[in-house]
């Protein structure tokens, strides 16, 4: 574990891997470190940010130095049952993606629903779960150019990673089908259905 | 009530953000500037994250409905309260019905307006501050809008005159501290970075400040994985040219950080305008 130093309020530590970086995120939240105000997991890094204007002050040094000796939890993965997103397969990019992989529709549907998935990070938009997890025969590239809006509660793939977009938003990723269910509500606490480490299944509906 | 007359090139209500959901994709957001923010809510005898609007470039008419004692700081810009003329940075008494209006900064870019007892526009996790890069909070302000206003038993009383202006110098000089990436570009980067000066796009905003000048080379080929960010990184994508992150970026990047600027100086890179000279100093 190497820690660096992200400006003179925050600590960036490289875990190597998304599992340290989530058991190190686990204890970081459980230990709840007087002044830290956010903690922000990455594929292989954990983020610590503090904020001497608003909380107690924080020696960064002392922060940094006690890190890697920071009791972490056996496996942060989530043992509950994973969160099952029902699809409707019919993305505007699904023939794109069949020609692109050498898979029919229906074999890039079967895969793509067929594996596990993991959270690895959130990011690009409230609630955005970057998942691994996706079969390796659907790793393609993001569009050439991205559209200017896509519907909230699209489920789209790019390079390694799966996703649902939990609102509309701006994207580059080649759309599979759709989702209702909510991943991201403002009044529900916690608002994001998925964070670091949820485990996630698509379940294929058939077009109401 | 306050009701929006003019919001000049872009009003957004401000307070002091959402810390606490960056592991959601939540941005911090808040005031771009909070050192003015603060000082406006301190002014009025408000608690510092009170909300407070946000100017750019001023160009702003209010209409208050009931009487407010107020207070604009940051960019120095001319406030007129039905006509006369008010001195920024300190505090203003607005009689009811009155229309407080806002010139144009003579320098800096960004104006902060608080009123005593806050605005108390409904929150969203925990801040009533517009997000604009997810969209989360009030929408920028429109003409017609109606901003509700809190109480102010209870607050401090209003004791100071006026607060030492804020300067903006033409061609700042900004801290930054090497890293967390420095390793991923080449020597000089450093060097280059902290020797010649860079001028600010006209392509800023709230995310960041882009900035044009000797593109910094990378020592590394290859991506980064997706890692977070502070607010006052300098993030570098391809093109080799930093944007500094300000209040609304993103919480988590694919581009390499070469250098954050020192926390005190994030409020001067959120004053900044297009065209402007600046320099960074390790």
């Amino acid at each position: 574990m190497k820690v660096l130093r992200a400006g003179d309020t925050a600590l960036l530590v490289e875990t190597g891997d998304v599992a340290t970086a989530h058991r190190l995120n686990a204890a970081l939240r459980a230990a709840a470190i007087p002044g830290v105000v956010d903690v922000v997991p990455g594929e292989q890094t954990v983020l610590v940010v503090t904020d001497p204007a608003t909380g107690p002050a924080v020696d960064l040094d002392r922060l940094a130095a006690r890190l890697p000796g920071l009791a972490l939890p056996a496996d942060a993965e989530d043992d509950t049952a994973p969160v099952e997103i029902p699809v409707v397969y019919d993305g505007e990019d699904l023939d794109e993606v069949a020609e692109l992989t050498g898979l029919s529709r229906d074999e890039v549907v079967h895969r793509h629903a067929s594996a596990s998935y993991t959270v690895a990070y959130l990011g690009f938009s409230p609630g955005f779960g970057y998942l691994t997890g996706l079969d390796p025969a659907l790793h393609v590239a993001r569009r050439e150019s991205p559209r200017t809006a896509v519907p909230a509660g699209s489920v789209a793939i790019a390079g390694p990673y799966a996703a649902v977009y939990p609102s509309r938003s701006p994207g580059g990723w080649r759309l599979l089908g759709r989702s209702d269910l909510p991943l991201w509500d403002v009044t529900r606490d916690p608002p994001s259905l998925l964070r670091a480490g949820t485990r996630v299944r698509f379940v294929p509906e058939e077009s109401p | 009530m306050i009701e929006v007359v003019r919001p000049g090139p872009l009003a957004t209500v401000q307070d002091l953000g959402r810390p606490g959901h960056a592991h959601l994709g939540v941005p911090r957001s808040g005031a771009a500037d909070e050192r003015s923010s603060r000082l406006a809510n301190r002014l009025v005898g408000n608690r510092e994250d009170a909300a407070v609007v946000e100017f750019t470039l001023g160009g702003a008419a209010l209409r208050f409905h009931a009487r407010a004692w107020v207070a604009v700081t940051g960019g120095p810009v001319p406030v007129r309260v039905d006509g006369r003329a008010h001195g920024t940075n300190a505090p203003c008494f607005v009689p009811a019905g009155a229309l407080v209006e806002l010139g144009t900064p003579s320098s800096g870019l960004r104006s902060y307006l608080a009123v005593r007892g806050g605005l108390t526009v409904d929150e969203v996790l925990g801040s009533r501050s517009t997000d604009l890069l997810s969209g989360l909070g009030p929408s920028p302000l429109a003409a017609g809008d109606r901003l509700p206003v809190g109480p102010s038993d209870g607050l401090d009383d209003i004791t100071v005159d006026v607060a030492p202006a804020c300067t903006f110098p033409d061609a700042p000089v900004l801290r930054i501290l090497p890293g967390p990436r420095d390793d991923w570009f080449s020597d000089d980067a450093l060097a280059t970075l902290t020797s010649t000066p860079y001028e600010v796009s006209a392509d800023s905003n709230r995310v960041g400040v882009r900035l044009q000048g000797p593109p910094l080379t990378r020592a590394r080929k290859g991506e980064l994985s997706s890692e977070g960010m502070v607010t006052g990184s300098l993030q570098v994508p391809p093109s080799g040219l930093p944007i500094i992150f300000l209040a609304d970026h993103p919480t988590t990047g694919g581009y390499p950080v070469v250098a954050v600027l020192a926390s005190a100086d994030v409020s001067i890179a959120a004053q900044l305008r297009p065209g402007q000279q600046i320099r960074f100093r390790l």
